[in-house]
């Protein structure tokens, strides 16, 4: 299989992909990865697995992968964490590496644990900064309390190991022609061994990623653990994507007061998302609720009714483009900290909102 | 009969909108703050209270902690936890290879007086400090399969006494759920087993008199685990530049709901 001639030591990168699919998070993975293998005077290998793996090259070269291996194995058809890492660890030896990064998502931290785990190295999660150089601990700053606090700290270990918080790196091409830009797929099918990157034909200043297949020996103890099956979700407007989340708490007083935020939400094509006193009363369920230990939105409008704005449910609202907050409590945290506000009790305001959207609607 | 579970609990401050940091910018400033333990602990106890209560055999607490953590110790034990065990350290917190060695030493150490267990629960990661790896870590040097982010575990041999799992061989398996993009995965483990649960596994339950009573009196094991530091070093703790934003007040009442709608239209939602 050929390869790139790709020498000295290596910084490895463990891509996440669904189905082929890098995401945003995967491309800042690669570019902070660029960036920290040249302060280390190391090369940046980028590491996926798992069905449609190949697919997944195509936009590593451009974005600052020099190498990629694309690890093939009967038993790493499903997520299987352990196996995963006994994977990672594999590369690790037989390429001499300073670092492994991955994303701070689930699986991105799952897995380094694993790696972690194995080697008893330490692992820093969820990095904003990293710092490194080349026989030195890594200077880094690392998310606390969901980002309501920063750590710098420092890592110090024969190989590293990190993971870096999503969106605190910015993705970008090579040569700079912009931030997650890429038009598509210049090279799709290319298959293994020498890929090209999705933007190659642009000519100076991209790079080419080469790849090689790499097939792990794994045992029964790391492929025990892996998933057997998958259940659908039942469609709707997730809190996730949605582009207005309504959202109640303990303002709302009761799980029947909610209906007038369902009401609105509808109207507005949005959903409806609580604090973690709805949940803890009973009144939603956790799946709706916003926060550190909820879900992590970011919707062109967010409308926080009856909420003041713990630092838990803060962290999970602070992304959003516009914040309105509906509060009878005019020093609440939301209220000083949101765009907009609107002082009273929600019980008033929030019908006559649906009134004046019913109308403007002819509805 | 039933199922030995393990808890691993978290002591950590309930910070309100902002939180503020101690003069040498190594800790936060508790001075105002109440404790607890930390969402994703709760739910795990929950768990180990809600399987005992179906399928019989008993749930244990631990916690690694300053002594003050005794207090969330007593607080698994007042939802229902059997036994607590506090492994008292001098620090509000160990890095994470000192935490996973001292927890994982306490089970071995208490495997070797005959008390093991079916199931180990963990908190996904705690709040304060994130770390996401000491149930890995610990699951790891106890060779025990784990699988993160759980939201959902149920017993696989649900109605098959201990004498039929023993004679199968084991003790049965689990099988979990966790929450994905689209969906659902599931995975099944072999037990005994460990697993790091989420927030939104259960509804966790404020505690009764009865339990509050119990978990005054209950007696607490204690250990005192020897510190192994790791590689990761807190240098510091900061606050995050936040952008400063003026709040427009679109209106007092009712009344305001033109502005607001005037607001949804001007971003295109309507």
């Amino acid at each position: 299989m050929s390869a790139a001639h790709v020498t000295g030591p290596a910084l490895l990168a463990f891509v996440e992909h669904e189905s082929g699919v890098v995401d945003e998070t995967g491309l800042e993975l690669v570019s902070a990865g660029r960036a920290i293998a040249e302060d280390l005077g190391a090369v940046l290998h980028a590491i996926v697995i798992g069905p449609g793996a190949e697919t997944a090259l195509e936009r590593l070269g451009a974005y600052g992968a020099a190498h990629a291996h694309v690890v093939a194995h009967p038993d790493l058809a499903a997520y299987a964490p352990a196996a995963y890492a006994e994977s990672i660890i594999q590369l690790m030896g037989t390429h001499e590496a300073v670092g492994v990064l991955a994303s701070g998502t689930e699986k991105g931290n799952e897995v380094l644990a694993h790696v972690a785990a194995r080697t008893d190295l330490p692992m820093a999660a969820n990095c904003t900064e990293v710092a490194a150089a080349d026989g030195a601990p890594w200077a880094l700053t690392r998310l606390r309390w969901g980002g309501s606090l920063l750590e710098d700290a420092e890592l110090d270990a024969s190989t590293k190991l990190a993971t870096l918080a999503p969106h605190a790196f910015q993705a970008a091409e090579v040569n700079g022609a912009g931030i997650g830009g890429v038009t598509s797929a210049a090279s799709r099918g290319a298959g293994i061994g020498g890929v090209r990157a999705s933007a190659a034909s642009r000519g100076a200043g991209i790079e080419t990623v080469a790849a090689t297949e790499f097939q792990p020996e794994l045992d029964g103890a790391s492929t025990a653990v892996h998933v057997v099956d998958h259940e659908p979700s039942g469609g709707g407007v997730s809190l996730a994507s949605a582009p207005v989340v309504i959202s109640g708490g303990r303002g709302v007083g009761s799980a029947e007061g909610f209906a007038v935020l369902e009401e609105l939400a509808g109207l507005l094509e949005g959903a409806v998302g609580c604090s973690r006193v709805a949940t803890n009363n009973g009144w939603r369920s956790h799946s709706d609720q916003v926060g550190q230990t909820g879900t992590k939105i970011a919707p062109q409008l967010y409308v926080a009714c009856g909420i003041s704005g713990a630092t838990q449910h803060w962290v999970g609202c602070k992304d959003s483009k516009n914040i309105l907050a509906i509060n009878t409590d005019q020093e609440a945290p939301l209220v000083t900290r949101g765009n907009y506000a609107v002082i009273g009790s929600l019980q008033e305001v929030l019908p006559a909102i649906v009134d004046e959207v019913r109308r403007r609607k002819g509805a | 009969m039933g199922y030995d579970v393990l808890v691993c609990i978290k002591r950590v401050p309930a910070p309100g909108a902002r939180i503020n940091l101690t003069d040498d910018e190594q800790e936060i400033d508790t001075r105002h703050l109440g404790f607890t333990m930390s969402p994703h602990d709760e739910c795990a106890v929950e768990e180990a209270v809600r399987i005992v209560a179906e399928h019989g055999g008993s749930s244990t607490v631990l916690c690694l902690g300053p002594p003050e953590a005794d207090e969330q110790v007593r607080q698994a034990i007042s939802m229902g936890i059997d036994h607590g065990v506090l492994l008292a350290i001098d620090e509000i917190d160990w890095d994470p290879q000192a935490t996973a060695s001292a927890i994982s030493d306490t089970i071995a150490s208490l495997a070797s007086e005959g008390t093991t267990y079916d199931l180990v629960l963990f908190g996904n990661e705690s709040p304060d400090a994130g770390n996401y790896q000491v149930g890995v870590r610990v699951a790891h040097r106890l060779a025990l399969p784990i699988i993160a982010g759980i939201k959902g575990i149920d017993f696989t041999d649900d109605g098959v006494g201990e004498g039929e799992r023993q004679r199968a061989g084991g003790r049965g398996s689990i099988r979990v759920r966790r929450q994905v993009t689209d969906g659902f995965e599931l995975y099944e483990l072999p037990l005994p087993a460990a697993v790091a649960v989420k927030e939104g596994l259960n509804l966790p339950r404020y505690p009764a008199i009865k339990g509050r009573m119990r978990a005054r009196k209950a007696q607490v094991r204690g250990f005192e685990p020897q510190a192994e530091p790791g590689g990761l070093r807190k240098v510091r703790l900061r606050q995050p530049r936040e952008q400063k934003t003026e709040t427009v007040v679109l209106g007092h009442g009712p009344e305001a709901a033109t502005a607001v709608v005037d607001l949804f239209e001007e971003l295109g939602l309507m």
